[in-house]
């Protein structure tokens, strides 16, 4: 017996000290267990004003100036303390923020917009409309002096001419002229309004948001407060933390032991693991899930192949492997959460048939099937998914596919811009104009990794982004989804469920069909 | 003093070896950092203005040149993604590396010795027995997995700690040890056990040997034996081993960091890579490189004053 007594003291040495580290922690102050029911997004509980809330994100930003910032996990965080002269509302429109109006001309040819009076900078300084020109111009790319980081809309090239000027009431108008018709190009107007000159936007950004930058650590976390001079509703919480995690992993933990309220990127397995202590919001990711083809490289440009694909995928059972069902069914290049566009009637057009597949592939030439290669960038678990998936149902037409895993910055540099792959699996998304989400078909954009080609899409794009009659409109872009589908460019897969933990004591999370993680919506619940 | 010079020397020569080395890995790889700042939608104009500013598109030997003149002067350059000084990038993520690997290891020393003396004291009794199966369960696991149970464990289940969580130690230095603790546990379980078992054979090897009978003979307690004679002896190859476990901390801690949310240098390599930050990763890749040496150098000298007769030429 005395053996042991001098064992166990030294093994439980490690344990000692953590149970030492132990007793300075304070982290029994919010029990999650308590108060909130059901449904998150519903805004009949009654809110209150105040507390802070720490919401978790996986990426690091790759800037603090909101026209330097180009990934979409810079951008949702962004949301909170900029505007832009107009801003994405929940339901996808585009409404009034540092302008209070705006006219399009009848012929699309400009753009006018009254700027909001009274509207403050976080700095304290009055939105002038020098600083809405400045913000606009540099955008555009049409400042004199141009900073290669900054991210130029190639989409406002038509811009000939931004001008300040003043109305008969003394109100500040800004006037975009263009130098050809677009009527969509609202949806691109939406970048920040910054003030003019403000060289220290990368570090200390100023913007006229609800909320108002506090600190930044880079892979730790972005503090914002909220911002009390804000024009419109103002937010309810005091503060929010955005934490940065080294991954999903790594958050899920957080989330078990309660260190984080919001996490938007759950799996729905991580999901259905946390109901205990946090209410789930479903949404959708408003992404073009699918499988993208090559179209120029051997056999994918052979449209029999490429339609032989379409039936050989169960875009069904793919939902039900990888995301327990849920997620939008799509059959052409649009997010389904973009209703007013989105063409339903092509989700069934390539119902699952193996055996019309086999036939095709036969007609086509290969009755044996291929080889090919899905190139799927690894950091993407969700896509990985889904390729293992479709590698499986491949196998049951005699099509021999293979993954090949690659580092996202490879797939981007390779696959994306290099057009080195035969397939892949990603999710593409797009900013708030019809024509951003279709853009890429066009045989001659430099976005057009898939290098589709089609004379007829072309033709009708072009016609579509001038035309101003809203019905004419909503036509010829259904219309181009279905030339996609009819030339299956792609196996269009779906528009993934996005999965949000929220803590049970908040409500008020909002979905948007964009990228933003709005936490001005978001509140405490007045505990009875 | 010219085996200090010679050492020095070489030293550096390694140092430059490795700089060079993962400069080149950089060019093999697909992507580079103005690709990788400017994501995926970027026209090509926008990415050759970047490279010009960046100083992308200068022939290789100058941009190796300029970065080791750099890097001579202490000065790593702008990072990238960051467009901030790297040094300071570095400064602010050193406390929870430092921090970490210097909790490990003095977790390690103090743990280990003790357990390693005690199994081979009591050889094939109960304790050792014990001991020998725990450790051997321990080598076993990877610090990875062993982090993924401590933060389950401590952290979600008995909430010891809050998982992902960090204070910096300006902030308060009980709570940044408090914070320290269980990554460095998992880092240090199984280095610990891998140690107690050299130490154990270690002992016993020298314990055979005749001038443990004459220490005995001459009076000596058993404990006298063992701490004054034994242990000096067989420490020598534990020295040597534990330059080893140091430079295998530091590597371990760049995946613990990770599993364990931590700010520290090992994360942002990780994520400076997938950048193409070449400016961070090399200044980590040097630092780590020199820490390495560095304690290589300090085992040499170690040895020395342990055991006289080997005299370094």
């Amino acid at each position: 017996m005395k053996k042991h007594g001098k064992i166990l003291p030294a093994l439980l040495l490690v344990l000692g000290l953590a149970v030492l580290g132990g007793c300075s922690d304070e982290n029994s102050s919010d029990d999650p267990n308590k108060g909130g029911a059901d449904g998150v997004t519903a805004t009949t509980k009654e809110p209150e004003f105040g507390g802070s809330i720490v919401v978790g994100i996986t990426q690091d930003l790759d800037s603090l100036d909101p026209h330097k910032a180009r990934s979409a996990g810079t951008e949702e965080v962004l949301f909170n303390i900029f505007e832009g002269v107009v801003k994405p509302d929940k339901d996808g429109n585009l409404v009034p923020a540092v302008a209070s109006d705006v006219v399009i001309a009848e012929d699309g040819m400009s753009y006018t917009f009254t700027l909001r009076e009274g509207v403050k900078f976080h700095n304290g300084e009055l939105v002038t409309a020098e600083d809405v020109v400045y913000s606009l111009k540099r955008c555009a790319g049409l400042l004199e002096t141009s900073d290669p980081e900054v991210k130029v809309t190639s989409a406002l090239s038509c811009i000939s001419e931004i001008e300040a000027s003043a109305d008969a009431a003394g109100k500040s108008i800004v006037t975009i002229t263009l130098s050809e018709a677009n009527t969509e190009l609202l949806g691109y107007l939406t970048g920040a309004v910054i003030p003019k000159d403000y060289d220290r936007q990368t570090e200390a950004p100023v913007g006229t948001g609800p909320f108002r930058f506090v600190s930044y650590s880079p892979l730790q976390s972005f503090v914002v407060e909220k911002n009390p001079d804000y024009y419109g509703t103002p937010a309810y919480l005091d503060k929010v933390t955005f934490k940065i995690s080294a991954d999903t992993d790594a958050a899920f933990m957080e989330l078990l032991a309660g260190g984080i309220d919001i996490f938007p990127y759950l799996t729905s397995e991580q999901a259905s693991q946390l109901t205990e202590n946090y209410n789930i919001a479903v949404g959708t990711t408003n992404l073009v899930q699918g499988l993208f083809l090559n179209n120029a490289e051997k056999p994918f440009d052979d449209i029999r192949v490429r339609q032989a694909l379409c039936y050989a995928v169960d875009r069904q059972e793919i939902l039900d492997i990888v995301a327990d069902g849920k997620g939008t069914l799509i059959g052409s290049n649009m997010y389904a959460g973009f209703a007013k566009y989105f063409n339903g009637d092509l989700v069934n057009t390539y119902e699952y048939n193996p055996d019309k597949a086999k036939q095709l592939l036969a007609d086509a030439g290969y009755p044996d099937g291929f080889d090919m290669t899905i190139t799927v960038p690894s950091n993407y678990q969700f896509h990985v998914d889904t390729a293992q998936v479709i590698v499986e149902q491949l196998k049951k037409v005699g099509i021999r596919a293979e993954i090949k895993l690659i580092e996202w910055t490879s797939w981007v540099n390779d696959a994306y811009r290099g057009r080195q792959f035969q397939t892949t699996v990603v999710g593409l998304d797009a900013n708030l104009a019809p024509s951003d989400v279709l853009k890429r078909y066009q045989t001659t954009a430099s976005s057009n990794f898939l290098s589709y080609s089609n004379e007829e899409f072309d033709r009708i794009f072009a016609l579509a982004v001038a035309e101003s009659d809203d019905a004419a409109k909503i036509a010829y872009y259904k219309q181009l989804q279905e030339i996609l589908t009819n030339d299956a460019a792609s196996v269009y897969i779906q528009d993934p469920a996005s999965y949000v933990a929220v803590g049970k004591k908040l409500a008020g999370y909002t979905f948007y069909p964009v990228y933003v993680q709005d936490m001005s919506k978001v509140y405490y619940v007045k505990q009875k | 003093m010219r085996y200090y010079v010679k050492k020095i020397v070489s030293l550096i020569m390694v140092l430059f070896l490795i700089m060079l080395l993962t400069f080149l890995a950089f060019q093999v790889i697909p992507g580079d950092g103005a690709v990788s700042r400017l994501g995926v939608d970027a026209e090509p104009e926008e990415i050759e203005a970047l490279r010009e500013a960046l100083g992308l598109n200068k022939s290789l030997p100058e941009r190796f040149f300029r970065f080791l003149g750099g890097a001579v002067r202490g000065d790593f350059g702008m990072s990238y993604q960051y467009s901030r000084p790297v040094s300071e990038l570095l400064a602010a993520r050193l406390p929870a590396t430092v921090g970490l690997a210097a909790v490990s290891i003095l977790m390690i020393c103090i743990i280990s010795v003790p357990l390693g003396l005690l199994c081979a004291r009591r050889e094939g009794g109960f304790a050792d027995r014990a001991v020998t199966l725990l450790t051997q369960t321990l080598m076993a696991v990877p610090a990875f997995f062993l982090g993924m149970i401590i933060t389950f464990l401590f952290g979600v289940v008995l909430k010891w700690f809050s998982p992902g969580g960090y204070i910096p130690p300006g902030e308060s230095f009980g709570k940044y040890l408090h914070y320290m603790i269980f990554p460095a546990a998992a880092i240090s379980i199984p280095k610990i056990a891998m140690t107690v078992k050299f130490l154990k054979t270690s002992v016993l090897r020298e314990r055979k040997l005749d001038y443990v009978r004459t220490a005995r003979s001459k009076g000596n307690t058993e404990r006298a034996v063992l701490w004054r004679h034994v242990l000096r002896n067989a420490l020598i190859p534990v020295i040597t081993f534990m330059g080893m476990v140091i430079a295998d901390v530091l590597a371990g801690s760049i995946v613990i960091e990770q599993v364990f949310n931590l700010p520290g240098v090992g994360r942002l390599l990780v994520v400076a890579i997938g950048n193409r930050d070449y400016p961070v990763v090399e200044a980590i890749v040097v630092y780590i490189a020199a820490i390495v040496l560095t304690v290589n150098f300090i085992v040499d000298i170690l040895y020395q004053r342990v055991d006289p007769r080997v005299r370094i030429k």
